[in-house]
């Protein structure tokens, strides 16, 4: 193996002096090693794992949750050691902030000692061209000089940079091609240094919030509107492009048929943007793989659901308490959803009204109860149960919107006692034993959306794409010397010889031996292709 | 013609492909079989020879130059070019079976594909036998080297296990992809990460290879499977040369692609999700083996060593993180 054109300092494993300056220099050069980077590699892949393995707050907080109901002792220890959110732990950032520290550590000075190489003279032929790992030697009949000229157009011709010779270098030419290997494998350091900065520092500035849209309704892009935000700790709420949009249609297409029933086929909703209050409507439409870019804020669609819409009367049969669709959370694949629907009542019709509900796209009832056997709304149906009493709506409590808090009101019951219970058709009436009804007159489909922002993704992107490529360069080009050397043999003749040398790593000796049987016959092409040569 | 029986009747190809590459291994077991025996049979005549051998390799192995590797120096007695035309003529027949046989996946590969009428690499199934596919053209282009010749009994047999797997356990049948999969960056990104998987796993046969040939070398052995193999020197090589390929292709396409369409169909280009965080340590693990090939005291074997350890990560990105977890990526289906 050929070493000779490896430019990286060796490393000094020299146990560390006791003084303080020495020391931290020691520490430095341990850190920017390679050895180090490699372990630092090493140790970042493990320390990844876990974050795969136990559930995280961030990708998964409702898992989180059942992991802790399920382990409370060991999630107590998971929490000491930031295992729920490995990848915001200060022992991962530790890592990785090792391994950036020793990355940039790495890229100066190599950076610094390339620009110097790029800058330098090829070195000029060695001695004796006939140790290199690769040597031709050809027997010409135009003269040393003649062959020379030639020489120095063929290498040039292959982008080989020629050494300007010194006094008494004039029998040989001297050439190096390939620093595009280190400069490619400097890009590539520093581009995964800008892809880490453009994400910690685009992360910042980013947000993402999620708002459910029932079919036939909208919302506008504020923080009060949001059902959840995320956002980065420079955030401005001012940066909120002030749209607002309407979900005309949203439509669920599923697999009819076949072993695949029942697989969502196709999302699709259809939406009216206003980009910024007093602006044209616009029509957009947005699916899975298509969101819907507005001013810099994407909105994708999340998942879907149905909601089953209710019109509660009074006793009277006349006074409305409650009417319009209600979005209930799907409980499986084929869309079995549960809601609740909260009706406050003014005092002279009564106290409130509490319905709990599951709505059942395709209804089917069997031994098991009522479900749904298909995703698409085939047979809708709801089977509902009802409470009356105080909602605590006044109280200032934050409550779910799906769940019915029950401590201060009553379940109704039937003739005989049992809890009141009843299933509905579409367009079915029910009467409530107080007298009171409720009718279920259809539903529509609702659509989570997420609205969000990534800042820097560009950035990122371009990055990205300079690590690819630095990378292809550092990988497949090959740093390489060529000399030729011109004399006047012992027959009158010009011996001609052709050797080459170049960084072993990686990269096939045989490449090397064919590129200089290639110059050779560059050469002697140019000399006039057939002239008489004799090759030993 | 009813497309979903075409991708049906694509399983049946590729099942003719596994009983093709079983063919093929045996034939190359068969090969490998009568080196072996030839080997032990010049080991007990000529015990001295070997170990002039081993001390001046240059000279023993110069007369052997137009020997397949493998085989040892010289004749040893009666009958033996006859077993060496044999086991030439096995060889051949398995390098041609095996041909065939990867002729016969890819026709399964495309019927797959028309018969969904998309890349077929949206499950376990497919991504498998592409996967395969891919491998056994990267070992086929080697074939004729002296190092892709021994690789091969190798490279077939887990071909064989891989579609034999594939075609029985990870089987599923044809059908439509879901919203969230229905986009050209899965046939690039996906793509991609076939391409990688067929490259990485000729090149992890080829580091397993290479860490026994160092070893027999280290020992000093002159027999046995170890003594077969080719230079480890040149097999180091050779698994570096495929991961260069690999590498930045594993970059871009799980990676930076799986970053754009991440973003694009969930509207964040990074979540930790499980596969994501899979993709990055395989990138990792292999940026450790460049890096240990470059580290003085890591080259050879031990670089070897952390390029299996890459192999498993890439393994446990496909498999094990489709099996096991529950993420958004989940629908690779079983
Ligand atoms: C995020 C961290 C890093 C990644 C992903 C990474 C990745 C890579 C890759 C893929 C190569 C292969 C190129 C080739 O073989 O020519 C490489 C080469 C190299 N890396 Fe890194 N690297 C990282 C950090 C570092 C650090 C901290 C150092 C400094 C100690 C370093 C020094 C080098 C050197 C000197 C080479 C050239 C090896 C050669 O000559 O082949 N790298 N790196």
């Amino acid at each position: 193996m050929t070493t000779s054109m490896d430019t990286r300092p060796p490393v000094d494993d020299r146990p560390p002096p006791l003084n303080g300056p020495e020391l931290a220099r020691w520490a430095w050069r341990q850190l920017t090693s390679m050895r180090v980077a490699l372990i630092l590699l090493f140790l970042l892949a493990v320390a990844a794992i876990p974050g795969s393995i136990i559930p995280q707050t961030e990708a998964n907080p409702l898992n989180v949750r059942d992991f802790r109901a399920r382990n409370p002792t060991l999630s107590e220890w998971y929490d000491r050691l930031g295992l729920f959110d490995v990848y915001s732990a200060p022992w991962f950032a530790a890592i990785y902030i090792a391994l950036m520290v020793s990355l940039v550590g790495c890229i100066l000075p190599r950076t610094w000692q390339h620009w110097k190489a790029v800058r330098a003279q090829p070195p000029k032929a060695p001695r004796r061209l006939t140790r290199m790992p690769a040597y031709r030697k050809v027997e010409v009949d135009a003269t040393p000089e003649e062959v020379l000229a030639v020489a120095r157009a063929e290498l040039r011709s292959r982008r080989y940079r020629l050494r300007r010779p010194a006094e008494g270098e004039d029998d040989s030419v001297a050439a190096e091609t390939g620093h595009l290997r280190e400069t490619g494998n400097l890009l590539f350091h520093l581009s995964v240094v800008v892809v880490l900065l453009a994400v910690a520092l685009g992360g910042l500035f980013s947000y993402r919030a999620t708002v459910l849209v029932p079919e036939g309704s909208g919302f506008s892009n504020q923080v009060i509107q949001f059902d959840s935000l995320s956002a980065g700790a420079l955030f401005d709420t001012a940066d909120l492009p002030p749209f607002s949009m309407d979900v005309d249609e949203f439509r669920m297409e599923f697999v009819e048929a076949g072993n695949q029933i029942g697989q969502p086929a196709e999302y699709e909703a259809t939406v009216t943007v206003v980009p910024e209050p007093g602006a044209e409507p616009e029509t957009h439409t947005i699916r899975v793989n298509e969101p819907l870019n507005i001013d810099g804020t994407s909105v994708h669609i999340i998942n879907p659901g149905y909601a089953p819409a209710f019109t509660v009367k009074a006793a009277d049969g006349e006074t409305i308490l409650a009417e319009g669709p209600v979005p209930f959370l799907p409980m499986d694949g084929n869309f079995t959803s549960e809601g609740v629907v909260k009706v406050e009542v003014p005092p002279e019709h009564g106290d409130d009204i509490g319905i709990q509900a599951s709505f059942l796209p395709t209804a089917f009832l069997d031994e098991n109860g009522p479900r749904s056997i298909f995703p698409g709304a085939r047979n809708p149906e709801v089977y509902l149960t009802a409470w009356h009493g105080d909602l605590g709506l006044d109280d200032g409590q934050p409550q779910s919107v799906y769940r019915l808090d029950t401590t201060d009101m009553e379940q109704y019951l039937g003739d005989g006692g049992e809890p009141y219970r009843a299933r509905l058709p579409v367009g079915e009436t029910v009467g409530l034993p107080d007298g009171r009804s409720i009718t279920f007159d259809g539903y529509v489909t609702w659509v989570n959306l997420q609205i969000g922002r990534n800042s820097g993704r560009e950035l990122a992107l371009v990055g990205a794409i300079a690590a690819v490529v630095g990378l292809m360069g550092s990988l497949y080009v090959r740093r390489r010397r060529a000399w030729v050397r011109a004399s006047v043999g012992p027959e009158g003749r010009t011996v001609v010889e052709v050797a080459g040398l170049h960084r072993a790593e990686g990269s096939a000796g045989d490449r090397l031996v064919d590129e200089i049987g290639a110059v050779t016959d560059g050469l002697l092409l140019r000399l006039g292709g057939a002239e008489g040569k004799k090759e030993d | 013609m009813d497309l979903d029986a075409v991708a049906e009747w694509s399983r049946y190809v590729v099942v003719v492909a596994v009983l093709g590459y079983l063919a093929a291994w045996l034939a190359f077991c068969a090969e490998a079989g009568i080196h072996s025996r030839r080997r032990r049979a010049v080991t007990v005549a000529e015990p001295e020879r070997e170990l002039v051998g081993v001390t001046s390799s240059g000279d023993a192995r110069a007369s052997s130059a137009d020997v397949p590797a493998g085989a040892p120096d010289g004749p040893a007695g009666p009958g033996d070019a006859e077993l060496l035309q044999r086991a030439d003529r096995l060889g051949g027949i398995g390098r041609g079976v095996f041909g065939l046989a990867t002729l016969v996946l890819a026709a399964g590969v495309v019927m797959r594909g028309l018969g969904t009428e998309r890349a077929p690499w949206a499950n376990m199934y497919e991504f498998s036998i592409t996967g395969a596919l891919v491998a056994s053209i990267v070992f086929l282009a080697l074939a004729r080297t002296v190092v892709g010749r021994v690789v091969a009994v190798w490279a077939v047999l887990l071909i064989f296990v891989t579609v034999g797997l594939a075609a029985t356990f990870l089987y599923v049948p044809p059908g439509p992809l879901q919203p969230a999969l229905q986009s050209y960056w899965l046939v690039v990104h996906v793509g991609c990460a076939v391409l990688a998987f067929g490259l990485f796993t000729v090149g992890a046969v080829v580091s397993a290879l290479q860490i026994v040939s160092e070893r027999a070398a280290d020992r000093g052995r002159t027999s046995g499977f170890g003594a077969s193999l080719p230079d480890s020197a040149a097999l180091d090589r050779l698994a570096y040369r495929l991961t260069a390929i690999a590498f930045p292709i594993w970059t871009f396409g799980p990676l930076i692609l799986g970053a754009i369409w991440a973003e694009v169909s969930w509207g964040r280009y990074w979540g930790w999700d499980p596969k994501e965080v899979w993709a990055l340590i395989t990138w990792l693990a292999y940026a450790a083996y460049l890096h240990a090939r470059a580290t003085a005291g890591w080259k050879g074997s031990k670089a070897s060593v952390v390029a299996l350890i890459g192999y498993a990560t890439v393994l446990f990105s496909y498999f094990g993180v489709n099996i096991l977890f529950n993420g958004l990526h989940s629908y690779g289906g079983l």
